[in-house]
């Protein structure tokens, strides 16, 4: 199955969010963000200069860097292992 | 349309008892960041509340008064906006602490308000499961009804009560739509459901499970996506247009308070300056008289009039906060911020640090990251805050000469102001870099962002906020300023020589002046200006006071101009250094207190402190000695 990042989310696509590469510490404020594993996460807008980009998780918008975006593991909506809420 | 629940009546009818009205109660409002939880405390306080700190912490406490039918009164306690009970910020610590009654001197709530947000209810129902758990009584409070119905949205209230156990009430705290409800619950008129087991608190996942079932019971049908948001964002946040737009709304709030605040101010010094005359003829020559026009109006009065430009430019602030521009500001500015090793939400505590450091700094508490958050509060002095304008504004208007400049785009009065802010701006910036490179060196939490969708700004809040400003510096004036300027008076006047005040030079504040004067003496002050610097260490605007004081005693017949009694005294490289000792030092000590509060210690503060005054002098030093008379 595809595995990719959030940095790597096309404009307009979607994603279903699978693990978050963060420590626990970080990991849990990503999750009361919305940023629950089994989500469905989608690219809206950006900053002008690119970075950082905001995604749109779970009703909310949430900007995130470059960076931060490369440890959130997605896989493409509708291939196996899905768990949604 | 005033939607309650109100079918279940197994519990008690009233979850806190009415009536004693000797006994004020208190009321905790809690819930997740940009929910409109301060617009609706607001709307249920009024002008009856005030602020206050937490012993020990560095959260802030703000407490207001509900009036309810019957004369009774309840005390509301504003928590931080936390997403959890986790203590792991310090926000979340306190608010957990108060609602558990653990805070020392704050009694436990007898009754919770959560405010959430009606658009995304699965997302904030969540949030309620941790604050239901604790077994106080709780009303939810759904917010943003109006943006729920016009979005096609949806609910069953009723469902939700029985199924969160807790009544439920929808309103919108920015119309005031369904807020009687929320008064009704206080005085114990709302029925209240039976309480029901609630899922495992901690877990943010099992939560969301729990709060998507409540939705799909309760028929919760979530509104259109906010059309607007996207439209403008696509503008707004456009590579060229949203930068271009940035830029205009950055110089915007500067020409407002340059430009449009300066008719305003014109008129308030005119009010000023009559009264004081009127005061004049009314009393026969005293030493009263001289103490109340030269001590204070002079003093207090130099100061007030900068009230209509620091009040634009707090609204101006206070707009762009509530609209939800400032949230996009900081994703603009995150990218070049992060060049100096900051991060966007250093942005808009920047950015009111222009109003005032101290709003400032209790605004950075929005950073997660720690080393980010002490980076952003050290520098925050150095951004041009308003109390430097009188200063600016003052010695501008005396040595600088008014010429066009840029093919009279800019005159050079203009453009010394424009320098100044520049310079502050370069010294804070280097200065984080410098921080961020060494003592504050590491990445610390990852940077994120809430973009909330965006709103028209209530009027009420705006003009609360305003009114919470304009009380804070008339205050200030009231009491260090009008004290400053009646002991400087005194210490002015004494000793007596045969029943008359000495000449200022030898009076007791002149000997003070003349004793630190070798000391500023390098930088082209005389002892006049010294007794400026020590008064101004309260409060930077207070130097003008000063002065104004000192000249209108030293002046023959009362007015001497101030400009011109500091154009006898000042030399150009002595008055341009005096800008610049001003643009650097942190002459306040309301900034030096909310510093070591936020930082808990004594460490931060004194070191900005010796930074900032040492890079004052020696810049001021060479400014001195680069310019001469």
């Amino acid at each position: 199955m595809e595995r990719f990042t959030l940095k790597d989310l096309g404009r307009y696509e979607e994603g279903v969010l699978e693990s978050i590469d963060l420590p626990e510490h970080d990991a849990r404020r990503f999750m009361e963000l919305g940023f629950l594993p089994g989500s469905v996460v989608s690219a809206a807008g950006r900053s002008p200069f690119g970075d950082p980009r905001v995604y749109r998780v779970d009703g909310s918008e949430v900007a995130l860097r470059r960076e931060t975006a490369a440890r959130l593991v997605l896989r493409r909506p509708g291939s196996a292992g899905r768990k949604d809420p | 349309m005033s939607q309650r629940h109100g079918a279940t009546e197994t519990a008690s009818p009233s979850a806190i008892r009415p009536g004693d009205p000797s006994r004020l109660r208190t009321v905790a409002v809690v819930g997740p960041p940009n929910t409109g939880k301060s617009t609706l405390f607001n709307r249920l306080t009024g002008l009856r509340q005030r602020v206050a700190n937490y012993p020990g912490v560095t959260v802030e406490k703000r407490i207001g008064r509900a009036r309810l039918p019957g004369k009774i009164d309840v005390h509301l306690i504003d928590l931080p906006g936390i997403y959890s009970l986790e203590p792991r910020s310090e926000d979340e610590r306190v608010a957990r602490d108060v609602l558990t009654g653990r805070m020392p001197g704050v009694s436990g709530p007898d009754a919770v308000i959560l405010i959430l947000d009606s658009t995304n209810l699965g997302r904030h129902l969540g949030f309620a499961a941790p604050i239901l758990s604790l077994g106080i009584p709780t009303l939810v409070v759904l917010n943003m009804a109006d943006s729920l119905r016009s979005g096609g949205g949806s609910l069953d209230l009723d469902t939700v009560a029985q199924q969160i156990g807790a009544p439920v009430v929808l309103v919108s705290a920015r119309t005031g739509e369904g807020t009687e409800a929320i008064r009704e619950f206080l005085v114990g008129a709302l029925a209240v459901p039976a309480p029901l087991e609630l899922p495992v608190i901690q877990d943010v996942r099992r939560c969301r499970e729990w709060s998507a079932q409540i939705g799909e019971a309760a028929e919760y049908r979530a509104p259109a996506p906010p059309l607007w948001t996207r439209r403008l964002d696509a503008v707004l946040l456009h590579p060229v247009a949203g930068l271009l737009i940035f830029a205009a709304v950055v110089v915007a709030v500067f020409q407002t308070v340059f430009s449009f605040a300066i008719p305003l101010m014109d008129a308030t010094d005119a009010m000023v300056s009559t009264s004081g005359e009127w005061v004049r003829a009314l009393l026969p020559d005293s030493w009263f008289r001289s103490l109340l026009i030269e001590g204070v109006w002079g003093g207090v009065g130099s100061v007030v009039i900068f009230l209509p430009q620091i009040l634009l430019l707090f609204l101006f602030i206070g707009v762009l906060e509530d609209s939800g521009y400032m949230a996009r500001a900081a994703l603009i500015a995150d990218r070049t911020m992060a060049r100096v090793g900051l991060q966007g939400k250093s942005f808009i505590p920047l950015l009111s640090a222009y109003a005032c450091a101290v709003p400032a700094i209790l605004a950075t508490r929005t950073i997660e990251s720690k080393r980010d958050r002490i980076a952003t509060i050290m520098i925050a002095p150095l951004m041009t805050c308003s109390a430097r304008l009188p200063v600016y504004t003052l010695v501008i208007a005396a040595f600088i000469p008014e010429r066009p400049v840029l093919g009279g785009f800019l005159g050079t009065r203009a453009a010394t102001m424009l320098g100044l802010y520049a310079l502050g701006f370069l010294a804070a910036i280097l200065t984080a870099w410098a921080l961020k490179s060494s003592v504050l060196r590491g990445a610390g939490a990852p940077f994120s962002l809430e973009i909330p969708p965006y709103r028209v700004p209530s009027l009420q809040s705006l003009a609360l906020r305003l009114l919470d400003r304009a009380t804070t510096f008339l205050r200030r004036a009231g009491t260090i300023i009008l004290c400053t300027a009646i002991v400087l008076w005194f210490l002015a006047s004494l000793p007596l020589r045969n029943g008359e005040a000495p000449p200022i030079s030898e009076s007791v504040i002149g000997t003070v002046g003349r004793t630190i004067e070798p000391v500023i003496e390098p930088l082209g002050f005389d002892w006049k200006i010294g007794i400026g610097l020590i008064t101004s260490l309260a409060a930077r605007e207070v130097i003008v006071g000063t002065l104004g004081t000192i000249y209108g005693m030293e002046a023959d017949e009362g007015s001497r101009d101030l400009q011109g009694a500091l154009r006898g005294d000042l030399d150009l490289g002595g008055a341009v250094a005096l800008l610049i000792f001003f643009a650097f030092a942190m002459q306040c000590m309301s900034t030096v207190a909310v510093v070591r509060r936020e930082t808990a210690g004594w460490r931060w503060p004194v070191a900005q402190f010796a930074y900032m005054t040492l890079l004052a002098y020696v810049s001021a030093y060479l400014a001195n000695r680069i310019i001469g008379p």
